[in-house]
């Protein structure tokens, strides 16, 4: 295979108001013709500026300062800036990581794609046409002909991910960068994506520079794979060989967080990396991970470790592997690197039967919950419809147990949350908590109440007031519900001993259970990071000491790294406290890990729901099939067969009739076009509303009557 | 000298404003976060240099500001209690009390010894001749203008300025002390580090505007016993006097309009933005209603209706100043009128966004109360928007008073200011030749002054606003490329 | 559309009736109608007979809201209510002190502060865009730099002084244009060169750096480092791509004021003597002629809300992402 892209020593510093910042720090990399590499890097890690500056479209803080990127062996970063146009778009194309923000809002699709035509090859306006559509029918527009001169708002998120892909692929590139292309997208969209990039690198032979987070993601694309740390290439492999063995500590720690179902099943908490990737500003003197690296001994401060061939083409650069620096590693080093043994004492395995939970005492329970958006239209503003965010849901949540709720963005699993909270008022429908009803309860009353049930937000940095200390943060909901006089404190489990703790004491016990010094209350919420943000959101949480605790997805905008160290605080808070979790979130692995029991969205409605082994063992509804394949998985050996899902979300606004999800079923039947499948159900937990199934004769007549009454 | 303190109106407002000013600085002090985008400020050289010279405008118009009325000494004296003349004066008007006093005829150019009109003096033999008469004041004490003149300005000026410099020089020097102490490396490291540029403050950009402040003004001291250096007006009043009471015009109709208004726009603006709703629509309704009229015209009318108030009223004002100054104010208040709905609309834009942000929401699911969530979560995080919008719309109002004097709607016309300054001297435009300097001293110092603000307005800008602050980076890519680069190989993607 | 621009004009009406309220509160209600008379009239050497006297003459002479010497609904029409601020909609503004027909002057002096402040818009709208432009391509090099100095200097410069310094240099100094006046069909055009230009340079300092400012953002947005990967020279990435985006806030902002345009601009009229609405409104000002001013509140923010709708059916005509319903 001829090499397309060779990168050597390449260095791209950001001149930042603090001083510089060294974001790429000599990357070497080598990529040939129809192949795919793989970066994967924590974010900040400057996989990004890495593609950049092969584009030499850095912004302006930005400067290369050393290397070369040789593409067809021409150095690049010696070409002037005129020469530099005829390749990006031509020999380079780029696709970026927000397709929303991505595409021009002010120009038709068409326009924006032609435009590359016409800046490369020589075509006459009907063959710029034929082109254009060509190109779209390639990516996959349905529809094109017309669709094309729309603009992009008209196009959903995956369609605007192809409007991107066809105008990176106008040019017939010899080498596509595509800068985590499918990060802002659900996960059957990007199972689309992905499978469209693989067809069309198959069919032309293009070289791909993938650059992404997930690990997942790059187990189905990758030929090769390099892992980045710090600005730095850390380890270089093939795919089998670095999916099945990873060499370097940093990968390895990746791969053990990853939560999933086998760490649960071994009631093993997730291996965490301890402290944040480093500044890039600093000054590094030996190997950059190596604080926060459990198998570093002194020469990896002193010394930065050099390229180690571990086995043909699989490069690592570890101390661990060198054979000078082997002798003087303490013995039994690598033996423990190898285990990768958990640190912390493992808890109990905590499987239950499903007929167990019925026992449980019923925390809360939601039934028949609608959350209604009205659309106001109109000389007089009349409301013409709704917005059906939630449109009948029942849920129960037992104590001390997880539940999670799943579904793509847009489904209406937010507004759950806000609804059970109160803090959007329901439509119709009951929550009852204890047997109280919440719904239009008295505002005194609801306000007592509140103590119970709290919740933890998606965004670590929307989350938290910057202009307040962390104390009054955390004080703030105490002072509010005048908490912590009730005779059952539990935090720590500690007992009547924090009844009488005063209020400070309370704050500096409640950040020491998240995992942070009482010397953090004085500081304000920037001087944090993402996790710890989101640790301290956690201790706002039990400051009230609820019994629930709602978390709209708590670690997404994290790295998975900090993933797991806040999926371990989780778990262990509940094992501690007793807390009961209504945990909603899209990612998959996240709910293999933490919940008990699963339901399952899909626009303003549950599909199924049942315990967490039933659904992902067993799923019987094919929104929750096709949705469980379409996430990627790291496991090399067990390629799945993704059910594929044509089309997208269709609005609450205006849901289709029937069954929400027929127009994109591959089982569609008449009758799913003409009413709401009722409840079919296969054990005391497990039910799913599909005809594919036996229907339950007195559920579905009730599902009827509530069909009927809408309609 | 016996005298009776008088706070007007728009004093006690400015006391008022300077003391809220030294608690919001004390409570900054106290706050490391609040103090971070301070110290952007701080950084910045354009608008530390501006500061500097704000607080020459500044210190002028709080002088002006202490107003008093002096006793008057009624001959034999010691009987009865001492009257106080109905005439307001302020330390200002004490200060420059040679200014103020040496009152000519009529016109008379720049450092001119002669009048400007010719007027017909007799002569000692009887007989008569039309002749530009000698000044009263201005130049007098010169035996012949013609020769002497010249040197004698050039020498004074030399004087003031050698003066102004050695001012300088004791101020350059504790500052150094200050600095040395502060690092304890000593004063004369700390100086050289200032004049390296090398300081985070830019103390070197503040040291250059001090010393040609303190260069100008020591002349322009030095000078002004002796001459009128920017002439003399239609009644023979020196116009670097009124030039310097305009200044306090200027001040007051920048700061109080948008603080007279701001708790409005404040209620309001959050209000609409938290609580949505029928309160909502009223406020928008109020404010589209208000913004509707255009602001000049809403101006006109609302002054010439308090016009016809106070001349049919009055017994209301016990004297002149009183009088103009509660004009001042009213003016103000209806500059502030017009001018609040647009923070008013900014606030409402930011308080919609907040109410969704997450810890509005945790905070509402903590019960906590309104009222607590709108001082402690949302005040807080507009104030920013607040600060921002105040600075840049004082030069705007300091424009704004000279055009509606100019049309005749702006502050009373005995009450000096640049728009009285250039709409009494704007009428002899058409005289030949002509009658310049009143113009050039009015549009000299509020170009000085608004030319500060906007630069200072500039800086804060750039430090609380996040979207802004890209333009700074840029003048740092700026200075590094003219620095000459320290990297072997230079790559830029744009031309 | 049709049915969002006449919800719009429903809207309008409640303001309008707003503005009608604030400017009868102000005229009538915080001074009575004696008083102005006795103002108008000379505060000393006044006599009843002449407050009467002015009163009838204007029409001020009934009382304010609700007349008890009248009959059925014209217990409520003969009032000055009714009579000044209601007539207001149908456009009888009443005369003016001198005897004129409002209404009248109104219609005859709005095309020549049309013919003004036209080209002024026009030519400052195009004029600050390419400055702005100017400063955009060349951003982070002396170009700019010096560019933002001078925009601020530009602007913290009186408008007078434009005026001022613009009549004395070309006219007086230089005897290019004529200084003040106004004529007849082709020779309109002499003098309106000086008031153009000034319009256009004394406002450009603000604007042209709120432009640049707009488009610095856009700028920094991600379809821009598309449009780079494409390939795309950088003036192209300019005039495709961000002028168009950035024009979006620039069109829009500046629709507001096209209806405004027949007001005139007050100083710039009453400088060059221009027999505009603005100056007409000066004129009335300086002679406290009431009926006038108020008649100019009125149309004003009649023209400020006609801006208003234009706007937004101006949004749709820009933006494809906007429709109206």
């Amino acid at each position: 295979m001829s090499t397309i892209l060779q990168i050597n020593n390449l260095e791209t510093v950001l001149h930042t108001p603090a001083g510089p910042v060294w974001a790429v720090d000599g990357i070497t990399l080598e990529i040939s013709k129809g192949e795919t590499f793989v970066l994967i890097g924590e974010s900040g890690c400057g996989k990004s500026m890495t593609a950049l500056s092969v584009m030499r479209l850095l912004p302006e803080v930005g400067e290369i300062v050393g290397g070369s990127v040789r593409l067809g062996g021409v150095d690049l970063l010696l070409q002037p800036e005129i020469a530099m146009r005829t390749i990006r778009g031509k020999r380079i194309s780029m696709i970026f990581q927000e397709p929303m923000l991505s595409l021009n809002p002010v120009m038709t699709v068409a326009a924006q794609i032609g435009e590359v035509l016409k800046r490369h090859f020589n075509l006459g306006v009907a063959a710029t046409q034929k082109r254009i559509l060509e190109i779209l029918n390639q990516v996959g527009i349905p529809d094109a002909a017309r669709r094309m001169e729309e603009y992009p708002f008209q196009f959903s998120g995956g369609m605007k991910q192809r409007m991107m892909i066809a105008m990176a692929l106008a040019g017939e590139p010899e080498l596509l960068i595509a800068d985590e292309p499918t990060t802002a997208l659900d996960v059957t969209i990007q199972a689309q994506v992905l499978d469209l990039l693989r067809t069309l690198q198959q069919r032309d032979g293009m070289a791909i520079l993938l650059i992404t987070h997930d690990l997942g993601v790059a187990a189905e694309m990758a030929h090769k794979v390099a892992v980045m740390y710090a600005g730095e290439i850390v380890e270089t492999a093939n795919r089998a060989q670095f999916f099945q063995n990873p060499v370097h500590p940093y990968s390895r720690k990746l791969f053990a967080s990853l939560p999933g179902k086998a760490r649960r099943r071994q009631g093993l908490p997730l291996a965490v990396i301890r402290g944040n990737v480093p500044p890039l500003s600093s000054e590094f003197t030996g190997c950059r991970f190596a604080k926060r690296c459990d198998q570093a001994w002194g020469l990896c401060h002193d010394a930065a470790p050099g390229w180690v061939e571990v086995s043909a083409g699989h490069k690592v650069r570890c101390h661990l592997f060198s054979e000078s620096a082997k002798l003087e590693a303490p013995a039994g080093w690598l033996e423990k690197g190898a285990t990768d043994a958990p640190q912390e004492s493992s808890t109990k395995s905590r499987l239950l039967s499903p007929n167990h939970l019925i026992h449980e005492a019923c925390l809360l329970s939601v039934s028949a919950l609608k959350v209604y958006f009205p659309i106001r239209k109109g000389l007089m503003k009349r409301v013409t419809g709704y917005v059906k965010a939630v449109d009948g849901v029942s849920l129960a949540i037992y104590r001390g147990k997880t539940l999670a709720l799943v579904g793509e963005s847009g489904c209406g699993k937010t507004t759950v949350g806000k609804g059970i909270l109160q803090l959007i008022p329901p439509s119709a429908g009951s929550v009852q908590y204890k047997g109280i009803e919440l719904v239009r309860l008295e505002r005194d009353r609801l306000r007592k109440m509140r103590a119970e049930f709290q919740l933890i937000f998606q965004d670590p940095y929307s989350s938290l007031n910057p202009r307040m200390r962390i104390v009054d943060i955390i004080e703030e909901g105490m002072n509010a519900l005048a908490a912590g006089q009730k005779e059952d404190v539990g935090i720590a489990g500690d007992g009547p001993a924090m009844a009488e703790m005063t209020k400070a004491a309370r704050v500096d016990a409640l950040l020491e259970s998240v995992g942070l010094p009482p010397e953090a209350k004085w500081r304000y919420p920037h001087e944090f990071s993402g996790g710890q943000r989101q640790r301290i959101a956690i201790a706002r949480a039990l400051a009230v000491n609820p019994k629930l605790i709602i978390c709209d997805e708590p670690t997404s905008a994290l790295d998975v790294s900090v993933q797991a160290q806040i999926l371990n605080l989780l778990k262990n808070l509940q094992n501690r406290l007793g807390l009961a979790y209504l945990f909603i979130t899209h990612n998959i692995s996240v709910v293999e890990y933490v919940a008990d029991e699963v339901a399952v969205m899909y626009l303003g409605r549950i599909v199924e729901r049942g315990s967490v082994d039933d659904i992902l063992e067993n799923a019987r509804h094919p929104y929750t099939q096709a949705l469980l394949s379409a996430v990627p998985v790291v496991e090399p050996e067990s390629r799945r067969h993704v059910m594929p899902l044509h089309g997208d979300l269709p609005s609450p606004a205006n849901p289709p009739r029937g069954c929400h999800f027929h127009p994109r079923c591959p089982h569609v039947m008449q009758v799913c076009r003409e009413s709401y499948p009722g409840i079919s159900i296969f054990n005391s937990t497990h039910t799913t509303r599909c005809y594919l199934y036996p229907q339950d004769a007195s559920a579905s007549g009730e599902a009827q009557a509530e069909v009927q009454a809408q309609a | 000298m016996s005298f009776k303190p008088v706070i007007l109106w728009t004093d006690a407002l400015v006391y008022l404003l300077v003391a809220g000013l030294f608690v919001f600085a004390w409570y900054v002090w106290r706050n490391e976060h609040l103090l971070v985008p301070w110290r952007r400020v701080a950084h910045s050289a354009s608008g530390m240099s501006a500061l500097t010279v704000l607080v020459f405008f500044i210190s002028v118009g709080m002088l002006d500001t202490m107003h008093f009325r002096p006793a008057i000494e009624n001959g034999g004296g010691g009987m009865g209690e001492t009257a106080y003349s109905v005439e307001v004066l302020s330390l200002l008007d004490l200060v420059a009390a040679p200014l103020r006093t040496r009152v000519e005829k009529t016109y008379s150019a720049p450092f001119a010894a002669h009048l400007y009109a010719k007027e017909t003096v007799e002569l000692p033999d009887g007989g008569q001749v039309r002749e530009f008469p000698r000044l009263k004041y201005g130049g007098a004490h010169l035996q012949d203008p013609e020769t002497e003149r010249m040197a004698d300005v050039i020498r004074r000026s030399a004087a003031g300025a050698a003066m102004g410099l050695v001012i300088w020089g004791f101020a350059i020097v504790s500052l150094g002390i200050l600095l040395g102490r502060g690092d304890g490396k000593g004063w004369r490291c700390a100086l050289s580090a200032v004049f390296c540029g090398s300081t985070a403050v830019p103390w070197r950009a503040i040291c250059i505007t001090l010393a040609l402040m303190l260069l100008f003004s020591g002349a322009a001291l030095a000078l002004c016993g002796y001459y009128h250096i920017f002439g003399t007006d239609k009644v023979g009043q020196d116009v670097f006097y009124q030039s310097l009471k305009g200044v306090r015009t200027g001040l007051v109709i920048g700061t109080l309009t948008t603080l007279m208004m701001l708790p409005f726009a404040l209620l309001l603006g959050i209000t609409a933005g938290y609580f949505r709703g029928w309160a909502d629509d009223i406020i928008q309704y109020l404010y589209t209603t208000l913004s509707s009229i255009p602001g000049v015209l809403l101006i006109a009318a609302a002054v010439l209706m308090m016009q016809v108030y106070m001349e049919t009223h009055p017994e209301l004002f016990d004297t002149i100043a009183a009088r103009a100054d509660l004009r001042l104010l009213f003016l103000c208040l209806i500059l502030g009128v017009t001018s609040w709905t647009g923070l008013c609309r900014l606030l409402r834009g930011e308080a919609l966004k907040l109410r969704e942000m997450e810890y509005i929401q945790a905070a509402h699911a903590f019960g906590v109360s309104h009222w607590r969530i709108i001082t402690r979560h949302i005040l807080p995080n507009v104030m920013h928007i607040v600060l921002i919008s105040t600075v840049m719309d004082f030069s705007g109002l300091v424009l704004a008073e000279a055009v509606l004097s100019y049309v005749g709607v702006g502050v009373d016309p005995s009450m000096i200011s640049f728009g009285t300054m250039i709409n009494a001297a704007r009428l002899e435009m058409a005289r030949e030749p002509m009658v310049w300097w009143a113009l050039l001293a009015a549009f000299t110092f509020m170009f000085a002054l608004v030319l500060s603000a906007n630069l200072f307005a500039d800086a804060v800008q750039s430090a609380f606003d996040p979207r802004i602050r890209i333009l700074s980076i840029k003048t740092g890519a700026l200075r590094r490329k003219k620095s000459g680069g320290e990297p072997a190989r230079t790559y830029s993607e744009t031309p | 559309m049709l049915n969002y621009i006449i919800r719009r004009l429903f809207y309008a009406i409640p303001i309008l009736i707003g503005v009608n309220l604030i400017t009868f509160t102000l005229f009538f209600v915080v001074n009575t109608p004696d008083d102005m008379a006795r103002m108008q009239l000379g505060i000393k050497r006044v006599t009843p007979d002449a407050i009467i006297k002015w009163k009838q003459e204007r029409g001020y002479d009934k009382p304010l809201l609700f007349n008890e010497g009248e009959q059925g609904l014209a217990q409520l029409t003969r009032t000055i209510f009714f009579e000044k601020s209601v007539a207001m909609f149908a456009f009888r503004f009443g005369r003016a002190d001198d005897g004129r027909d409002i209404a009248y002057e109104i219609k005859s002096r709005m095309m020549p502060s049309l013919a003004i402040a036209l080209p002024v818009f026009v030519l400052g709208l195009g004029v600050y865009v390419v400055f702005a432009l100017t400063m955009v391509f060349f951003r982070a090099t002396y170009v700019d730099f010096w560019g933002v100095v001078l925009c601020v200097a530009l602007m913290s410069i009186s408008s007078l002084f434009y005026i001022i310094a613009g009549q004395f240099l070309i006219s007086k100094l230089w005897h290019l244009v004529p200084i003040s006046g106004y004529g007849q069909h082709m020779d309109v055009a002499k003098f309106l060169v000086l008031p153009v230009i000034i319009g256009v340079a004394s406002s450009a300092g603000a604007n042209t750096r709120w432009y640049r400012t707009l488009f610095l953002e856009e700028m920094g947005k991600d379809y821009v480092r598309t449009a780079r990967a494409k390939g795309l020279a950088e003036s192209i990435v300019l005039f495709r791509h961000v002028l168009r985006n950035a024009l979006i806030p620039i069109l829009t902002g500046a629709v507001v004021v096209i209806p405004l345009l027949f007001l005139g601009s007050l100083i710039a009229e009453s400088f060059f003597g221009i027999p505009g609405l603005g100056s007409y409104t000066i004129d009335a000002i300086n002679s406290q002629d009431f009926a006038v001013v108020r008649a100019m509140v009125f149309l004003g923010s009649l023209l400020y809300i006609v801006g208003l709708i234009l706007t937004d059916i101006s949004y749709t005509l820009v933006d494809p992402r906007i429709r109206l319903e």
